[in-house]
């Protein structure tokens, strides 16, 4: 039997036995079989010494039994790591980031709480899945979207804890920010509830998110202060009609023009969905253009152009952009998606055309259908919207790395690189030639694939007021190849971080040094989260070194 | 590694008889219901589905790319995937298919289509 680090076997099976007390036989894990099942699918170190994974894994029902069994391993030091749904493939998936701690799946948690279509709001526990919740609401005929990231199998609450993102309007998008009161049970096995939901009466948990007080909601996304066990969301109410509209800019030097309008129709509201942008001459594209590609293969591009293409120097040469311009060809497309009543919508699209026309020279548009009522759902079935655009989850983001599209060597996982960017086009060209640089120069970074940097990187704009620069890695089935993917993710942390890019989440294997570069003031933030970790989690049970936080007892393991 | 693996595939593969259920419809209509909840997402036939494209891309024309239209599926191989994924699919915890419903889910899937 593998047991947690520091605990001898008898305490651990004398803590099993005790979880068993709790949730049921039935519940509790510890065969290799069973914990094959809890490895992260998608680690560069699976088969490897270092690979991180579980010596057992409990699942509790409910609030009352995660405490009972928080209580149990307060008294025999017996770490817990906390997964919702385990699905956040790519990002640690429901291995625990410390080899031998003992996953507490939340997966059985899976009730839907409240879904409230008049104040637009939701509750649910940790096992509540996208799809959950979205046939939930589809079987109830509620009038509300949820806003879903691009694989529908995730955690609503885990999601949001990991500061993940979907795809509607700007408010939902964020969904830590979209938020409204949590229930949370402390490594004391003492449950708090933040917001409303500390006033035994109050009938506002989904409505008013501060409550009374300090708000510490933000204490237990990407930490390890407590263990989550019902959040409210705000949801969107449905809106009348869809529709999205492009901007098209024919030079290089017009993506100033483009992010410029992009800033200022999303901050000021002119257009709440989500802004894409994309490259057709140099044939990048957005969300939706991706999940073509995965199933479709590479955009085919005429011979002469493809040449071109390949010859251009971050994404630039005179002769592209004139090809460009002769064939009518848009260097960059800004796209936009508004929601509301068609009346609205039109007025709206004009007016992001009178803006875009007086920052890009020689722009053009093009706006989509609208789309009203049921003719939403018919056109994302149709696949002329992309689903998450309105809310609908799927798993079709998962045809990248399949065998789909030609795709010669199917992978076994990814990695999302992901650092914070101004948002400029300064920024994006600035990102652009640093990371071409490292590519071409560092040579842990030259001996694998980055995905998505050439021939040119755009950025994402999932989270208001900053760009993602997000960059991919292929993990596959060769031990030395994901071995070189784990060094060149280090190199581009360490590159990203020299020029004020820090990401905004990461795998597990990497969070020790993504937390280490917010180093202000002598790693300042740090040492708050491991003052606070040490006063509200003295035994350290609590998922240690997740998100770089450990407790006293094993900080030296911290990376300098 | 991949030899194993491969024996052990066949070995699966091998397998005839399964224990009939008490009551076969019920179980497959649990099993239906457990594959469109975890599997449809991916295994259904139409556009757009990376389990479907993949095997379609695997096998060409030699066997069906949807995983209701095989006919040469069986329990065990079923529940070998689920418990231990492929590729980029995930293995899938007890938490999420009990042993009962992927019993169900093997019954589902193990049959000949309708012509």
């Amino acid at each position: 039997m593998n047991t947690p680090q520091g605990v001898s076997p008898a305490t651990f099976a004398t803590a099993l036995k005790a979880f068993a007390q709790v949730v049921g036989t039935d519940w509790v894990f510890s065969s290799a079989e069973d914990l094959g099942s809890y490895r992260d699918a998608y680690s560069p170190l699976r088969g490897l010494p270092d690979e991180r994974t579980a010596s057992a894994a409990v699942a509790p029902a409910s609030a009352e039994e995660v405490q009972a069994v928080v209580r149990i391993a307060n008294q025999h030091g017996i770490p817990l790591y906390p997964i919702s749904t385990g699905k956040n493939l790519g990002y640690g998936g429901s291995a625990p980031a410390r080899s031998g701690d003992v996953v507490l799946d939340l997966k059985r948690m899976n009730r839907i709480i409240e879904v409230n279509d008049s104040n637009h709001y939701c509750i649910v526990e940790p096992g509540v899945s996208y799809f959950d919740l979205y046939a939930y609401i589809q079987k109830k005929g509620l009038k509300v979207w949820i806003d879903c990231p691009d694989p529908g199998w995730g955690s609503l609450i885990g999601n949001a804890l990991d500061h993940g993102v979907g795809h509607t309007a700007s408010r939902y998008r964020n969904h830590f920010d979209a938020h409204c009161g949590m229930e949370v049970v402390l490594a004391n096995g003492e449950a708090v509830r933040t917001g409303m939901g500390a006033l035994p009466k109050a009938q506002t948990w989904g409505q008013f998110k501060m409550g009374f007080g300090p708000v510490l909601d933000g204490l237990f996304s990407q930490s390890n202060f407590g263990i989550v066990t019902k959040m409210g969301f705000w949801l969107m109410p449905e809106p009348e009609a869809v529709m999205t509209g492009w901007v098209m800019a024919p030079r290089y030097e017009d993506l100033h023009g483009v992010v410029e309008t992009l800033k200022y129709v999303e901050n000021s509201g002119l257009a709440s969905g989500a802004p894409e942008m994309s490259s057709p001459l140099l044939g990048t594209g957005t969300s939706m253009e991706m999940v073509k590609m995965f199933f479709d293969g590479p955009p085919k591009l005429a011979a002469r152009h493809g040449e071109l293409v390949a010859g251009a120097k971050l994404g630039f040469s005179p002769e592209l952009q004139r090809y460009g311009l002769d064939q009518q060809i848009p260097y960059w497309q800004l796209h936009m998606t508004f929601y509301g009543p068609p009346k609205v919508i039109e007025a709206q699209w004009d007016a992001v055309q009178s803006l875009a026309t007086k920052a890009i020279k020689d722009v053009r548009f093009q706006a989509g259908k609208i789309h009203a009522g049921p003719e939403m759902k018919q056109a994302a079935d149709r696949f002329e919207i992309y689903p998450q655009n309105i809310g609908m989850p799927n798993l079709e983001f998962f045809g990248m790395g399949t065998r789909a599209g030609g795709n010669p060597h199917p992978m076994s996982g990814h990695m999302w690189f992901s650092p914070v960017i101004p948002q400029t086009a300064e920024a994006i060209f600035e990102v652009n030639r640093v990371f071409d640089e490292a590519v071409r120069t560092i040579p842990a970074l030259q001996r694998v694939p980055v995905l998505g940097l050439r021939p040119f990187a755009l950025p994402t704009v999932f989270i208001e007021r900053s760009f993602m620069a997000i960059l991919g890695f292929p993990v596959s089935d060769d031990p030395k190849m994901n071995q070189a993917l784990v060094q060149a993710f280090r190199e581009l942390i360490r590159v990203g971080a020299e020029h004020g890019w820090g990401e905004y989440r990461t795998p597990t294997i990497f969070q020790d040094q993504a937390a280490s570069v917010y180093s202000y003031s002598n790693h300042s933030l740090l040492r708050l989260q491991e003052a606070i970790k040490d006063a509200v989690d003295p035994k350290g049970i609590l998922s240690p070194g997740r998100y770089g936080i450990w407790p006293k007892q094993l900080r030296k393991r911290r990376a300098a | 590694m991949k030899i194993v693996i491969t024996a052990a595939l066949l070995a699966v593969l091998c397998q005839t008889s399964v224990a009939a259920p008490a009551d076969e419809q019920a179980q497959k209509a649990i099993g239906k219901r457990v594959f469109d909840q975890w599997c449809a997402g991916c295994h259904a036939a139409g556009p757009r589905m990376p389990g479907t494209a993949s095997l379609a891309a695997k096998y060409g024309d030699s066997m069906p790319a949807a995983l209701e239209e095989r006919d040469n599926l069986n329990p065990a191989l079923v529940r070998h995937f689920v418990r231990n994924g492929v590729l980029v699919m995930p293995p899938f915890r007890k938490t999420e298919i009990t042993d009962a419903e992927l019993d169900a889910l093997g019954a589902y899937l193990t049959r000949t289509p309708p012509r």
